[in-house]
């Protein structure tokens, strides 16, 4: 379980994450919507520890992710996260891209890498492109060998920032299909989208952010085709 | 008349020897470019990584290095060799040349380096750190091999530059292929034939360098 307890996050001067209130069980999938620079991503990354956080508490699985003693990096092998950009290793081929992780973080083989590697690949549809080098592949390919990649240390949960943001409009079916997959396969996500239409079919609730602070969360048909605070009707009706 | 024209074409004239003469004048810039480029490199990518983490140090060590690459390298080597024995500390050519070339050569790859370490878009650092990888394997596996591929060219430039402008060793009476070229031509009076051969002594040492970059930036096309 992740959850999050009275967070602040500040940049400087500026606070950006308000006090914020979440928790997500084993097996949700939550996603987050909300307008730009309202802290979507921000949260996210405190949630892994890329970014500090000012005042609370994040607390996975029983370990609270800012307490100096925590391990980052053994804590980071059970998020997986995909970023808005794919940031595809460039230098080496998909498959290598996918079995990177294991044999440095997780101390596999060679050839166990290799075929948790593969495994993955073939999961999200790149069966035939282990030997590619990813510059060759398209916005959506690449992203879905950025959810490959995170799969491959076999995470308890998934953290999504945007993924499908930087794709062109043909592109973002094939990566919300896999999504759905991991939805399917009963992985913990946290999503933070702008397709609406998928936020309200995919997930079990929708939080809406609105300047640093979450103003409404509830389950997502609901908070979809009926939300209660006016700023998330004002959202929701911009966006469509 | 006739013996006169046999002396001086047989104090001028250039022989085979003299050819050995210059080999052995450009093995000398090939060790001191050689130290000064590899030793250079590794300290030059230290520099280029502190610079890159710590605004304390671009300002500290930027400013030192900046020094480096910004006053003539004529100046510091005889600034260094001229000094050092004032300090007590008498050095030879050769030390005192190696020495300034490796801190001139450090200062120009410490800029490369830095350039290479921020062509990694902070993102993809990010991704490698969400794998669970530590700093220092997302340094290694990731940070090097695609910031290298960004700078193979410049790091090529200054190799090829410090081993050109390792003739200015000579200024300290360190035999290197210049100095023995200028050696010759006093003795011989026929620059053009030396200063030719000379120009392609420089030619095979810096070919093999372009040459060897050039096939590693092919290979390592991202396509
Ligand atoms: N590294 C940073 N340094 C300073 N300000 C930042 C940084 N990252 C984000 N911000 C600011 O924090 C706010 C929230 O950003 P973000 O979490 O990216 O919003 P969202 O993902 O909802 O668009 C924005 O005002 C943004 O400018
Ligand atoms: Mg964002």
């Amino acid at each position: 379980m992740i959850e999050l307890k009275s967070v602040e996050k500040k940049f400087g001067d500026i606070t950006v994450l308000k006090g914020i209130d979440l928790s997500v069980e084993k097996g949700e999938v939550i996603s987050v919507i909300g307008a730009s620079g309202s802290g979507k991503s921000t949260m996210l990354y405190c949630i892994n520890a890329l970014e500090k956080i000012q005042s609370g508490q994040i607390i996975v699985d029983g370990i609270d992710v800012h307490a100096d003693q925590t391990n980052l990096n053994e804590l980071r092998r059970h998020i997986g996260m995909v970023f808005q950009q794919w940031n595809s290793f460039p230098h080496l081929s998909v498959l290598d891209n996918v079995a990177l992780a294991p044999k440095l973080v997780l101390g596999k083989s060679k050839d166990e890498a290799y075929s948790i590697a593969e495994k993955q690949l073939k999961h999200v549809g790149l069966g035939d492109k282990l030997d590619v080098y990813p510059t060759r592949m398209s916005g959506g390919q690449q992203q879905r060998l950025a959810i490959a990649r995170a799969l491959a240390m076999e995470p308890d949960y998934m953290l999504f920032d945007e993924v499908t943001s930087a794709l062109d409009p043909e592109l973002v079916g094939e990566v919300l299909d896999t999504l759905r997959l991991l939805r399917d396969d009963g992985m913990t996500m946290i999503v933070v989208t702008h397709e609406i239409s998928f936020a309200r079919d995919v997930s079990d609730r929708v939080a809406f952010f609105h300047q640093g602070v979450i103003e409404e969360i509830g389950q997502a048909q609901q908070l979809i085709n009926d939300p209660q605070k006016e700023r998330t009707q004002q959202f929701l009706s911009n966006v469509r | 008349m006739s013996t006169e024209v046999n002396a001086i074409q047989f104090f001028s004239g250039f022989q085979v020897s003299d050819l050995w003469y210059l080999a052995k004048g450009a093995g000398g810039t090939i060790v001191i470019s050689a130290i000064a480029i590899s030793v250079g490199t590794i300290l030059g990518c230290l520099f280029g990584w502190a610079l890159s983490v710590s605004r304390w140090a671009n300002m500290t060590l930027g400013s030192v290095l900046d020094v480096f690459r910004s006053v003539p390298l004529i100046i510091q080597l005889l600034l260094f060799f001229n000094f050092l024995p004032i300090l007590g500390l008498p050095v030879g050519p050769f030390a005192a040349g190696t020495i300034v070339l490796i801190f001139y050569t450090a200062a120009l790859v410490a800029q490369v380096a830095r350039g290479g370490i921020e062509a990694v878009p902070s993102s993809m650092r990010n991704a490698a750190r969400s794998l669970g990888m530590t700093y220092w394997q997302d340094i290694r596996y990731v940070v090097m091999p695609v910031g290298l591929r960004a700078v193979l060219p410049a790091w090529t430039g200054v190799a090829l530059g410090v081993l050109k402008d390792s003739a200015l060793v000579s200024v300290l009476g360190y035999i290197e292929l210049l100095r023995a070229s200028q050696i010759l031509v006093t003795r011989t009076q026929e620059p053009f034939i030396i200063l030719t051969i000379v120009g392609l002594f420089y030619f095979a040492l810096s070919y093999p360098i372009s040459k060897m970059t050039a096939r590693l930036e092919q290979r390592w096309q991202y396509d």
